[in-house]
């Protein structure tokens, strides 16, 4: 059993929790992620580290509302228990000193962002973060987040805080302007390829963190595969970070939207038995 | 009845089953099974015994269950298997000792898997069994990692030396492939969960949720425990490298299995994980998890089709299995070989576009190679894509275990006695073998523990297990 001992609220959607992991916290890195399972019938889906403390043996996790059971884990509360939580998983991303790295996170990516600009900034780099939101209410982690970069670039869709826009032009225009030597992009797929597109141009090496639909995370099933380099992958194992001038961004969209419909049939029905209950 | 006649066993009907996942073979009542025993014709030199991988002395079981005396028999049975309801459902006994019996000379052999099933559901359900006494703890620890059949049965044999074994498992669930593979039809979870509450009893530990060579590591494992078992079995699927396999609706039989049994997606939406449903399955392989996948399938409402590219003399899946499909309505194509998935607009697969084959010269395991036929390309139609056309060993367990030596498709390599090229590991089951069968697997557990608890009380190793 894996205990929560702290929950927050980051945004309307986008929720924290901090949770008993002793042997996961003692050896998590940056870019690593975890699967759990909430309960008997619950599925196993995975997400990225947030936050790890060894000494206190727990693991933080952030997470955006979107479907059924990322809904109801929005539900539980510090004392609650999580029936399965399996980790670290993946590869972690390959930090070494770069010189001059750019950080970049959109929305609930942000979270693994932090985890990743902290490590780039350990090692020696200059890290600067730009991180980008829809509007000021979804604004979220920016204390943290400056806490670990040299500079951090806050960016709104719609400018009602921060920059104006989205983080492609801001990382546009920090490449226009001098040399960077590595980008790290994690958010929504479509903003990792148009990342991925303006530091091509810009011949500046570039990794991703993917977030494919994973069943037992170990390599096992092949759920998560995705074409890279033209080959195929499993992002649990060979990943998830990337190089991101060589990931099929496209078919990853498609192959994350597999389960749309069934998805949309599983929270529909979650959330009318919770009304019912209520 | 004439003596080459089998007393038949009791199934459920085709048509009831496939809507159903609960077991197909139903079993012998004691009355039939002690009246298939007495066609025992206790042969002076059994060669049931010498097909058996572990040697089980099988007439010698039969007899007891001729005498009505299955509690005895299901102990003389223990003696070689400790997992007998298990392997009674699961070994290829056709290929073993049903394959060796004399019977088979004038018709049918005694049906041996099913009589040792028998003793074994009997004993369970009666509530008979006695676990069996565990001396005092000798003070020395042993790690398996893995919870399958091979993992099982050396905890069983260790435990009863006096060893405290701890049993790692990835997965939230215990069994390994007996839980996440084998179907519910074909083998019950609750025979499975049964075999692991004995063990929990005799004192083995199990921790689910970790991934050794990511929570822990095997140098950790060996710094709190006097040797480890790896025993991770052949999880990693083999996949075609061929245009079209990353189309929505493609699975790996590990994935497509995984989700049916492991995660009940069969109870979707009851439980969270979803699995396609749709028209029309296309499943990949001759194997028997082919077969599995193609009967998940079908009751999961496909119409469904195997796609094999030998013969069906060349299938490796059981006869068993493959009758079971047939009479259930899953229909097969022979000589086949997928060339490209076809998708549609969304890219979710449409079809699988196939070349036909001859057989020719014989390949490295002396089946005849199949052989394209130029231009004889057709497409078959499918909204479903299982590929089982194998698994390997995983390597999550030794990425970065340079000590831990492999070949070259990450078999571990062994010694005679189980013995790893790393000083107080052994590895056995699908780890070594690759697919392999649980008997096989079970065999190997039997030996580790034996080795490992040579290991312990003399401290010898070898200088070069492996070159």
């Amino acid at each position: 059993m894996f205990r929560i001992v702290r929950k927050e609220t980051l945004s309307e959607k986008i929720k924290l929790i901090e949770i008993e992991a002793p042997l996961i916290a003692r050896k998590a890195k940056a870019g690593q992620f975890v699967i759990l399972r909430l309960h008997e019938k619950g599925e196993r889906i995975p997400l990225t580290l947030h936050k790890w403390d060894p000494e206190k043996g727990t693991i933080t996790l952030v997470f955006q509302e979107v479907g059924k059971t990322t809904t109801e884990l929005g539900t539980y509360e510090a004392g609650d228990v999580l029936a399965d939580v399996v980790g670290p998983l993946g590869k972690p991303t390959e930090i070494e000193r770069y010189g001059k790295v750019i950080v970049v996170g959109g929305g609930v990516g942000v979270a693994i962002a932090y985890a990743v600009a902290k490590a780039m900034k350990k090692a020696g780099n200059h890290v600067t973060s730009i991180i980008g939101f829809r509007s000021k209410d979804l604004v979220m982690l920016e204390d943290d987040m400056r806490e670990v970069s040299h500079e951090l670039i806050v960016c709104t869709d719609d400018g009602s805080y921060g920059r104006k826009g989205f983080v492609t032009e801001a990382l546009k225009d920090l490449l226009d302007e001098r040399r960077y030597d590595l980008v790290f992009a994690v958010g929504p797929v479509i903003m990792m390829k148009f990342v991925s597109k303006i530091t091509a141009e810009h011949g500046v090496k570039t990794i991703v963190s993917l977030n494919p639909i994973m069943v037992d995370g170990t390599g096992m099933c092949g759920a998560c595969r995705v074409t890279v380099g033209g080959e195929v992958k499993f992002a649990c194992v060979d990943g998830p970070d990337f190089d991101g001038h060589q990931v099929d961004y496209d078919e990853l969209m498609r192959r994350l939207s597999m389960y749309v419909e069934e998805e949309k049939l599983a929270l529909e029905r979650y959330l009318r038995n919770r009304e019912v209950n209520a | 009845m004439k003596v080459g006649d089998r007393v038949p066993v009791p199934e459920q009907s085709p048509e009831e089953r496939i809507k159903n996942f609960n077991e197909v073979a139903l079993g012998y009542t004691a009355e039939l099974a002690m009246e298939e025993a007495k066609r025992c014709l206790k042969c002076p030199r059994p060669f049931c015994v010498e097909g058996c991988p572990v040697h089980i002395k099988i007439p010698e079981f039969i007899k007891l269950i001729a005498e009505g005396d299955f509690v005895g028999a299901y102990k003389k049975i223990m003696e070689d298997d400790l997992l007998p309801a298990i392997t009674g459902r699961v070994c290829p006994q056709e290929e073993q000792c049903e394959g060796k019996c004399v019977l088979t000379k004038i018709g049918k052999p005694i049906n041996i898997g099913k009589l040792e099933r028998f003793v074994a559901d009997y004993v369970r359900e009666n509530n008979l069994e006695e676990i069996p006494k565990v001396p005092e703890w000798n003070g020395k620890k042993v790690a398996i990692i893995g919870s399958g059949p091979t993992g099982l049965t050396a905890a069983g044999d260790l435990v009863r030396m006096g060893y405290k074994v701890t049993i790692f498992e990835a997965l939230h669930e215990l069994g390994g492939v007996l839980i996440y593979g084998i179907p519910e039809f074909r083998l019950p979870k609750a025979v499975v969960r049964y075999e692991i509450d004995k063990l929990k009893q005799m004192g083995v530990e199990f921790k689910t949720n970790v991934v050794v060579g990511k929570t822990v590591t095997i140098d950790e494992l060996l710094e709190e425990y006097d040797a480890v078992y790896i025993g991770t079995g052949a999880g990693t699927p083999n996949l075609l490298r061929i245009p079209g396999i990353n189309l929505n609706n493609i699975y790996s039989a590990n994935e497509f299995l995984t989700r049916v049994n492991l995660m009940k997606a069969f109870k979707f939406p009851e439980y969270d994980t979803p699995v396609k449903k749709g028209k029309k399955a296309a499943i990949i392989g001759g194997g028997n998890v082919a077969m599995d996948a193609a009967r998940t399938a079908l009751r999961l409402g496909y119409e469904v089709i195997v796609l094999y590219r030998r013969t069906y003399e060349y299938m490796t899946a059981r006869e068993e299995e493959i009758i079971h499909a047939i009479d259930e309505g899953v229909k097969f194509e022979f000589l086949v070989s997928p060339i490209e998935f076809l998708g549609d607009e969304n890219g979710n697969v449409k079809g699988v576009k196939l070349i036909r084959n001859e057989l020719g010269e014989p390949d490295a395991s002396g089946r005849r190679r199949p052989v394209p036929i130029p231009g004889s390309e057709f497409v078959v139609e499918a909204d479903l894509v299982v590929i089982a056309i194998g698994q390997k060993p995983n390597k999550i367990l030794y990425q970065e275990l340079p000590d831990l030596k492999v070949n070259r498709w990450g078999g571990i390599i062994v010694d005679e006695r189980q013995r790893t090229s790393m000083r107080g590991v052994f590895a056995g089951g699908d780890a070594v073998r690759g697919e392999a069968t649980v008997i096989l697997a079970m065999g190997d557990g039997r030996e580790a523990a034996k080795a490992i608890d040579e290991y312990i009380r003399t401290g010898k190793w070898p200088e070069q297990v492996c070159s």
